[in-house]
């Protein structure tokens, strides 16, 4: 056992005890906080295991954009502050399956690498992830560009009830004399 | 460098993203076991870039960092759709959602929702 595994131990038995009360907490605002701890122990795996940038990256989206959003989901519901107790659904068939895709993985991890060392590659700098991104992998960058703009518009759409209402009901709005100025501007921004 | 610690610390994360999928009612929470899981993928692909050699060098760790872009598209459009529920319905608990599209009922909702802006 060196440091890096004793590290890797440590982190990782954060991660998964704050995956736990996760999935278990009575509190949503709670959850959310649980999965900032979770995130943060995995980011600190990621720097063990000398991924740089994607721990830097991880900090950033994650903890940083990912939870707040999610906290804000949770205010937004109007969720109430206390404990809960109609977050979960009947568990045995949830344990099951849960815990036999979490075993049974980790049974096959554990036969295919026992107890083997490897040493440790160079650690992935900014300089070199960067390097292998724009020559190597261009074509999913890009990909992945037209992909967050699609989810951006999206999203937009989603969240707003006046696109995707069918025609007729611009007659009827229009034949309402009671709101001429409002059916005006609604015409122009159509 | 023991891999086995980080594979293991990623199946167990995985089964708990899986156990939360299905066992949480509140969208929200789902939400927060997706992202469990997709952790789980993350910490595999970080740690199979040191214990395999591929050909091209850091393979592993330019997909984790795609693999945080999708979780951050998933997110926002995840979090518009729990949002629109709660609008339409009131409610967040996923069991609660009608499998079949009433035919009228969403309907005055909209409308009432277009005369109020």
């Amino acid at each position: 056992m060196t440091g890096a595994d004793l590290l890797l131990l440590a982190l990782g038995a954060v991660a998964v005890g704050a995956g736990v009360l996760v999935v278990s907490t009575k509190h949503l605002v709670r959850a959310g906080l649980y999965l900032v701890v979770c995130l943060g122990a995995l980011a600190g795996d990621y720097l063990v295991l000398g991924a740089e940038l994607v721990a830097w990256v991880q900090v950033l989206i994650y903890v940083g954009a990912v939870v707040v959003l999610l906290l804000f989901a949770v205010m937004l519901t109007r969720a109430p502050i206390g404990a809960s107790d109609d977050l979960d659904r009947p568990g045995w068939p949830a344990a099951l399956i849960g815990g036999g895709a979490g075993l049974g993985l980790s049974v096959l991890l554990v036969d295919a690498y026992r107890w083997s060392t490897v040493t440790m590659p160079g650690a992935g700098t900014a300089e070199r992830l960067g390097e292998q991104i724009f020559r190597s992998w261009v074509l999913p960058f890009e990909v992945l560009s037209v992909l967050l703009l699609s989810a951006l518009v999206g999203a937009v759409v989603l969240s707003r009830p006046d696109i995707g209402q069918p025609a007729p009901q611009r007659g009827d709005t229009a034949g309402d004399t009671s709101t001429p100025q409002t059916v005006g501007a609604d015409g122009v921004r159509r | 460098m023991r891999p086995v610690v980080p594979y293991v610390t990623a199946a167990l994360l995985f089964g708990l993203g899986v156990y939360g999928v299905l066992r949480r009612r509140n969208a929200v929470l789902v939400l927060m076991a997706v992202e469990l899981m997709l952790n789980a993928v993350n910490l595999i692909l970080v740690t199979a870039d040191t214990t395999a050699r591929a050909v091209l060098p850091h393979s592993g760790q330019v997909f984790a960092l795609f693999v945080i872009v999708l979780a951050a598209a998933e997110i926002g459009v995840g979090l518009a759709i729990v949002l629109q529920l709660y609008r339409l319905r009131s409610t967040v608990a996923v069991d609660d959602v009608a499998l079949t599209e009433p035919p009228v009922s969403a309907q005055p909702v909209g409308r009432d929702v277009e005369a109020g802006r």
